[in-house]
């Protein structure tokens, strides 16, 4: 049934014999529904309000808002994820574009390598995190290891060190996720139209400018699909963070995800939790509101063509 | 009696109305065959007839009875699909019992009837078997068993042969037409292949653009078109139409002069449009019909197009393209004047206006 | 001069994938050879290393002895919990998100496309904009710190999932058969049961999937709602990982860590074709 087809003008429920039917559709349905709307309406409204360990009533207006904003943990975690949010999709974006393209080369053992690059998505954060700050750690891991094979001056301490420990994120977040990248470029190169490709072979097209002219721009919309589904990760990433890091050295490696939790639960603020919350969710939509205009225009253009 | 009565439909989706105030009196026992462009509301008119969608305004009787409100497993009705519509995890046999399953018909009564049909279809080594493993003539047979077995007041038929290739068409196409004469009951057949409505309905229904153009018998539609829609959307190649006008008993197209019905005598003066069957115009030695000699008349020839049987001709009479219907040994020069009979008898002329049938 | 070209090409290609492949690898390898080793040949050493002996012993303890916030039954508990909230909540999500995508796909009903939209707008909803709410409601209902309240949450978080990828694996049944069936007088739930039931093996596979890695590996929930010996594996990860010991035992924490990766990975392992199906179908939202 294509979505247009109009709806069927006879009430679905109209006897009380078809009851059980209408529970069975309508209430996880609008418990599903009801939780999403009233709690994202909660949420901000408690932002609005001056609660601190427990909900309060009172209108604060952008108190909250203000607080959060001024603080140095929210803006090392702004800063941060603009880093961090950056770096991580351009590199597993890069990353899972030339995977994808080896994989494309009719090599054997594919199916083995793609299995290999996905497996960490299967794995919790928790202990994809917990790995990483052990490999990580200049005393136990990486650098230990090649101190010992004998070059002594060797250093990687990005974990403990200020300015480089965002970086240690990205990279555990690359190594994780760019899997996904990968699978969803890998689908996009193998679903370009034959025949394209072939009208190209027969105008004398070489198969580095095929690849370069013909399929590789196939792959815009995909690439930002991709990209929206990276970003929404890397601002909600929390668990990643608290594994590896757990927000440090100091607070250096603080994401917004972070700063909610602190308040909500370690200062017992709940206004302001809520208030951080909130802006989390702005930048969320920040991302997403576009995304979805542009997806709304593509279909309207695809459904008009 | 009647089978079905529909009484003033109509349906809207939204501001659009796709069906514009249909009335049909169905006879007990006939095949009516509904026949349109894509987008005429056939199929709409069809699912509203099962009871798959309801009508906006209006009334449906089946069996005389007002079927309105009924949902579709009580109107009494079976309908064959497109697409066959087979319940892809059950085997044929589960197939065609799932609706007596849903009805608690006992065990027994439903083996029986499964026989019945698997016999009359020659399905029986087929009853083990699931959807997937049919081909597409033998789900064919299937869809129709599943609506047979129910022994229904009206069979509904939507676009059943048009999955099929055409040489199984043809064959099913028969079937059909047999299986309904062996059994008698109603049918209403929706398709948009005017040759699968000329070969079986006993009525036919033409829509265009949710209205019912003419609701005749099939030889009537074909001689008779009730309008310019009509006479253009039946017979392949469709019936020519050109200007003309009405000058002393004569219907004149460019320098020929045909004589004209009676009833255009009304029109004398006025233009009217010509309609003319490729099979009435055919090579000058063609005797049509009484055996009296046929009018003759000439024409550029601007193409010919041989299919074996016969050979079409695209000639121009009066400025327009008009095709017309040769013997295949008739010999004849692109870009040549040729001389062709007019079967006389069965031209139609329209009202240029209103595109109705004239006389 | 073309063939060697090609061939240096291809040598290359397999070059790069597979020095990326063991570079993904890596990780996996040493944890599971750390979970072999003693902690002091660890500590003289690094984390990276093969084992001298193989301390089997670690996963003993790991399992069953270890320390972690005071509670000395090491990661039993935890995996019991996990497992305790991810069977029920991934089965019951499943099944209701089967039905609610049956019916928002294949019943038109006022309103299905609004409610349908809101709940898969649920994806989107940051987990932070719902742990205020989710506090409350677990308090009033008293299930604060019950392994069935995370059931409950994660039911209800996963039916935006589960309904999605079920609506829209079912808008492909085509409309006809729904004609046939309901023309043959099947109902919403026989055809449910009979005909569309019998057609989801695939999509229930990927959603059971899905839903199976993400609610096991979900670590915010956990960590938020319940508290010692109620929580799941992933919190207790933390909490063992942070946990200082007089020597650093880890060893027996990559035992741990394995053991807790262990269930998702075997799904993964098995699964894989209808895991990456659920990623390529979750994205294309």
């Amino acid at each position: 049934m294509s979505p247009a087809a109009p709806a069927a003008a006879r009430p679905p429920f109209a006897s009380l014999k078809r009851l059980p039917e209408f529970l069975v559709i309508w209430v996880p349905l609008l418990i599903s529904a009801g939780h999403v709307v009233t709690f994202a309406l909660w949420t901000t409204w408690m932002s609005f309000t001056p609660s601190t360990l427990v909900p309060a009533d009172g209108f604060v207006g952008l108190r909250n808002y203000n607080a959060v904003l001024a603080t140095r943990n929210w803006k090392i975690a702004f800063d941060n994820l603009l880093l961090f949010g950056s770096g991580f999709v351009v590199l597993s974006l890069s990353a899972g574009l030339i995977l994808a393209i080896l994989l494309d080369q009719r090599i054997r053992g594919e199916n083995v390598l793609r299995s290999i690059f996905l497996y960490p998505l299967a794995v919790s954060f928790v202990v994809t995190g917990t790995v990483w700050s052990w490999l990580l750690n200049p005393g136990i891991g990486i650098q230990k290891l090649v101190n010992d094979l004998g070059w002594t001056s060797f250093r990687f301490d990005w974990l403990i060190d200020r300015d480089m420990a965002i970086w240690t994120i990205v990279i555990t977040a690359v190594w994780q996720s760019c899997g996904f990248a990968m699978a969803l470029f890998l689908a996009g190169l193998r679903s370009v139209d034959g025949d394209l490709v072939k009208a190209a072979q027969i105008d004398g097209t070489g198969p580095v400018r095929i690849y370069r002219r013909v399929i590789l721009p196939t792959l815009w919309p995909i690439t930002i699909t991709v990209a929206v589904i990276q970003l929404q990760f890397a601002i909600t990433t929390f668990d990643l963070v608290r594994a590896l890091t757990g927000g440090g050295p100091g607070i250096a490696t603080q994401l917004p995800a972070l700063v909610v939790y602190d308040f909500m639960f370690q200062r017992g603020n709940l206004g302001r939790g809520a208030a951080a919350a909130v802006l989390m969710l702005l930048v969320l939509l920040a991302v997403l509101l576009p995304h979805w205009t542009w997806r709304a225009i593509q279909n309207r253009r695809a459904a008009r063509g | 009696m009647s089978a079905l009565v529909i009484r003033d439909l109509h349906k809207r989706f939204g501001t659009t109305e796709v069906l514009k105030g249909i009335n049909l009196d169905i006879d007990s026992g006939d095949f009516t065959v509904l026949v349109g462009p894509s987008g005429c509301g056939k199929s709409t008119l069809l699912n509203i007839i099962a009871g798959l969608e309801t009508a906006s305004s209006g009334d449906i009787e089946i069996g005389g009875r007002l079927v309105n409100a009924i949902p579709p497993k009580d109107r009494d009705i079976a309908m064959v699909f497109q697409t066959y519509a087979l319940y892809p995890s059950m085997t044929v046999r589960q197939n065609i019992t799932f609706g007596m399953e849903c009805r608690n018909v006992p065990k027994a009564a439903q083996n029986q009837a499964v026989e019945r049909v698997a016999k009359l279809l020659q399905i029986e080594p087929l009853l083990a078997r699931k959807p997937a493993q049919l081909s597409g003539g033998q789900r064919q047979r299937v869809a129709m068993g599943r609506a047979l077995v129910r022994d229904p007041k009206l069979f509904l038929f939507d676009e059943p042969l048009s999955n099929l290739d055409a040489k199984l068409r043809v064959e099913m196409r028969m079937e059909i037409k047999q299986l309904h004469a062996r059994i008698g009951t109603s049918i209403v057949y929706v398709t948009h292949d005017q040759i699968e409505a000329m070969t079986m309905a006993t009525r036919i229904a033409v829509m265009h653009q949710g209205e019912v153009q003419q609701f005749a018998d099939p030889d009537t539609v074909y001689n008779r078109p009730a309008n310019l829609f009509v006479a253009r959307f039946m017979g392949a190649p469709p019936m020519n139409t050109v200007m003309a006008r009405i000058d002393a008993g004569a219907v004149v197209v460019g320098d020929i002069r045909l004589p004209a019905p009676e009833a255009a005598a009304a029109w004398q003066g006025r233009e009217v449009v010509l309609g003319i069957r490729p099979e009435c115009i055919a090579e000058p030695t063609r005797l049509f019909g009484d055996g009296s000699a046929p009018i003759v008349i000439t024409a550029p020839v601007e193409m010919t197009e041989p299919t074996g049987a016969e050979t079409i001709v695209v000639m121009r009479l009066g400025g327009e393209k008009v095709l017309g219907r040769v013997a295949p040994d008739t010999r004849l020069a692109n870009g040549a004047t040729a001389r062709f009979a007019v079967d006389t008898r069965k031209l139609c002329l329209f009202d240029p206006q209103t595109e109705r049938l004239i006389a | 001069m073309a063939d060697t070209s090609i061939n240096i090409r291809r040598i290359i290609v397999y070059g790069i994938v597979w020095v990326v492949a063991a570079a993904w690898l890596f990780p996996l390898v040493v944890v599971i050879l750390n979970s072999l080793r003693t902690a002091e040949e660890i500590a003289q050493t690094s984390m990276i290393g093969w084992p001298r002996v193989w301390a089997w012993g670690n996963y003993t303890q790991a399992w069953d002895t270890y320390c972690i916030a005071q509670t000395c039954s090491g990661i039993r508990p935890y995996m019991l919990n996990s497992a305790l909230v991810t069977i029920p909540a991934t089965l019951i999500s499943t099944l209701l998100g089967a039905v609610a995508g049956y019916a928002v796909s294949l019943w038109r009903f006022r309103g299905d496309s609004w409610i349908y939209g809101i709940v898969t707008i649920g994806i989107f909803l940051p987990q932070q904009m719902r742990l205020l709410p989710w506090t409350l409601v677990l308090r009033d209902l008293g299930l604060t710190n019950t392994l069935a309240g995370l059931v409950m949450i994660h039911t209800i978080q996963g039916m935006s999932f589960t309904t999605l990828f079920c609506r829209n694996y079912y808008v492909s049944i085509p409309a006809d058969l729904m004609k046939a069936a309901k023309i043959d007088g099947a109902g919403f739930f026989r055809i449910f049961w009979r005909i569309v039931l019998p057609l989801s093996p695939p999509i229930l596979i990927v959603t059971v999937i899905w839903q199976f890695t993400h609610i096991w590996n979900e670590f915010l929930y956990g960590v938020t709602f319940t508290t010692g010996t109620q929580q799941p594996v992933t919190a207790a990860l933390i909490a063992l990982a942070t946990s200082v010991a007089d020597v650093p035992q880890h060893g027996i924490q990559s035992a741990a860590v394995v053991v807790a990766a262990l269930p998702t990975l075997l799904v993964y392992l098995f699964g894989g074709r209808y895991f990456v199906r659920g990623l390529t179908a979750g994205a294309v939202k």
